[in-house]
């Protein structure tokens, strides 16, 4: 094997750790978990007084594999590798970095398809519903394994917005700030909706046997990706497309077939296919479900400023202009929401042309606003 | 970026401690700055300008960026104490809106702008030539400023909207103008509230 080459300002090398829980787990859902295990990773180093840990919260594809290289693998660098590293903008010198994959996920931790000790057969659907808040009392847990008090930042895209403003609410003194970035307080119809034709694509998959396809030795591919077209549709501005794809045909002309011509298809499907191959439908569903329900508004009669009362974080909030899926009015919301509380908050709207992918994405803009946030973070 | 600016000390002295305070148009945040460090106010600034926003987060402000030609903010009614806009009214299109907008977040606002008809520009019109001076810096054809205006237009676009003016104070660059301000003072400074 040759010796992976090492990029400059990488955290290099790593590997991912478990830490196992005995304690039961009671879930939003009514459901229960005797014990769980989580998978994680760590950049960088704690400090002596444990106060510079950074925690990253995942979306939905997402796992806890955010930067660097495992040992195994040339090509796998860390989903958000661009963020994290010594003398980028979590600089990696000077925080403690914890990347964590959630609950019901398909990357290590319990999830659907691990074994489920009263049966002693996978989980499959019977894994029970998980809910944003949920995820953040078992990412408690683990810095609670870990030594960490309080946290110098949790920090979030898209649905791991939600987790990192939902860690200020449900703990708020342990969480110093909380940067919230193409999120949402809670999903719109129209979110919701697109999350649904992604589900009932899984679900009327005749390889998806009620969640029961392990057993079977069968994928949902099918399912998976069409879901998965559909999300990355959602993903991407329109112009964006427009200019990655517009109506380059492959050949150069209709020759009026249904396999792929327009170069948009080839996009999608060769999305789809990558997809289906390594994500759990399970995890896709409950995922998504977790998504739809989160809504912390809710039991404050959908006032918003109120059900962020209890938030004692300092803020950053960043939105993208092209971004439709999460719209900067919906990080707006958490601004104006947080600002009438009298909080501490920032609120950058970053011009990219990407939509909402633009999250994971280098622009100069958004990571100049990330670095100076993070640098006058006191550790 | 921007040094101290000498309409500060006359909006220092109209804000009370710990009051709350939004500066529109709030640059690197430096009022905002000096204000927290003065008057311990609780401070959000709007700016639209990208790399004013970093600078602002940079100083440790809260700056939320936003167009305020295109929207204006989501702040309930009456929410702050004082909204400020300093030297920036005149680069905005929307100046009745904007106004408005100031006296329906904040209890009173507090606007400073350069006085059009100072002496010194209205001796450089005779002259044939755009003013370019210490309150008015930009060349014509590189100027942020959208709308050209003086003392007396201000205060009569104030009385035309039911804004009242509960206290003005002129400068000619930093030295107070009493008598013929319209006249012998480039910049002037308002608190305004609703009559």
């Amino acid at each position: 094997m040759t010796k992976p080459r090492i990029e400059p300002q990488s955290v290099g090398a790593v590997a991912p750790a478990t830490a196992r829980f005995d304690d039961a787990l009671h879930l939003r859902s009514g459901g229960r978990l005797d014990g769980y295990e989580l998978v994680y990773e760590t950049y960088g180093k704690l400090n002596a007084a444990h106060s510079n840990a950074v925690l990253v919260c995942h979306a939905l594809s997402g796992s806890h594999h955010v930067a660097g290289r495992h040992a195994d693998e040339e090509t796998d660098s860390g989903w958000w590798n661009n963020l994290v590293g010594p003398g980028k903008p979590l600089d990696t010198r000077k925080f403690f970095v914890i990347g964590v994959n959630n609950l019901g996920g398909c990357d290590g931790s319990t999830g659907p398809r691990s074994r489920n000790a009263a049966t002693g057969r996978p989980w499959g659907a019977d894994f029970p519903f998980v809910t944003v808040e949920d995820w953040v009392d078992a990412q408690a847990r683990l810095a609670d394994t870990l030594g960490i008090d309080s946290f110098a930042a949790v920090i979030g895209g898209s649905l791991g917005g939600m987790q990192a403003l939902s860690w200020t609410l449900q703990h708020p003194r342990r969480v110093r700030h909380a940067a919230v970035i193409a999120s949402a307080p809670k999903l719109s119809a129209q979110n919701i909706a697109f999350n649904e034709v992604a589900r009932q694509a899984i679900l009327t998959d005749p390889d998806f046997y009620d969640g029961h396809f392990y057993e079977r030795g069968t994928v949902p591919e099918r399912g998976l990706r069409l879901a998965r077209m559909v999300g990355h549709i959602t993903y991407l501005s329109d112009d964006a497309m427009g200019e990655k794809f517009g109506r380059n045909l492959r050949h150069g002309k209709a020759v009026y077939s249904y396999e792929v011509e327009f170069e948009i298809e080839s996009y999608l499907r060769h999305q789809g296919d990558k997809f289906a191959q390594q994500f759990d439908a399970n995890t896709y569903l409950l995922t998504t479900k977790a998504l739809d329900y989160y809504d912390p508004a809710f039991a404050h009669g959908g006032n918003l400023t109120a059900a962020l009362t209890a938030a004692r974080a300092g803020f950053l909030v960043v939105a993208f202009t092209t971004d439709w899926r999460f719209a900067p009015a919906r990080s707006r919301e958490i601004v104006y929401a947080l600002a009438h509380n009298g909080r501490d908050v920032s609120y950058a709207e970053i011009d990219c042309a990407a939509g909402h992918d633009s999250f994971l994405l280098a622009d100069p803009q958004y990571h100049a606003v990330l670095s100076a946030w993070f640098d006058r973070i006191e550790v | 970026m921007a040094g101290y600016r000498y309409d500060y000390d006359v909006i220092t002295q109209w804000i009370a401690p710990g009051e709350r305070v939004l500066d529109l148009g709030c640059g690197d945040g430096g009022l905002l700055r000096h204000l927290i460090d003065t008057r311990k106010v609780c401070g959000y600034g709007v700016e639209n300008d990208p790399e004013k926003v970093v600078a602002c987060v940079k100083n440790g402000i809260n700056v939320i960026q936003a167009d305020m030609n295109r929207g204006l903010t989501d702040f309930d009614d009456g929410f702050f104490d004082h909204v400020i806009m300093s030297l920036s009214l005149q680069a905005m299109h929307n100046t009745q809106g904007i106004l408005a907008e100031m006296l329906r977040a904040g209890r009173e606002a507090v606007v400073s702008f350069p006085n059009f008809a100072y002496w010194r520009h209205r001796q450089s019109i005779l002259n044939g030539r755009m003013p370019v001076s210490r309150s008015l810096p930009y060349q014509w054809f590189d100027t942020p400023n959208v709308r050209f205006f003086t003392i007396d237009d201000f205060e009569s676009l104030c009385e035309k909207c039911g804004i009242a003016i509960r206290k003005r104070l002129a400068f000619d660059e930093g030295a107070p103008i009493v008598d013929e301000p319209n006249f012998l003072a480039s910049m002037a400074v308002y608190r305004l509230g609703r009559d």
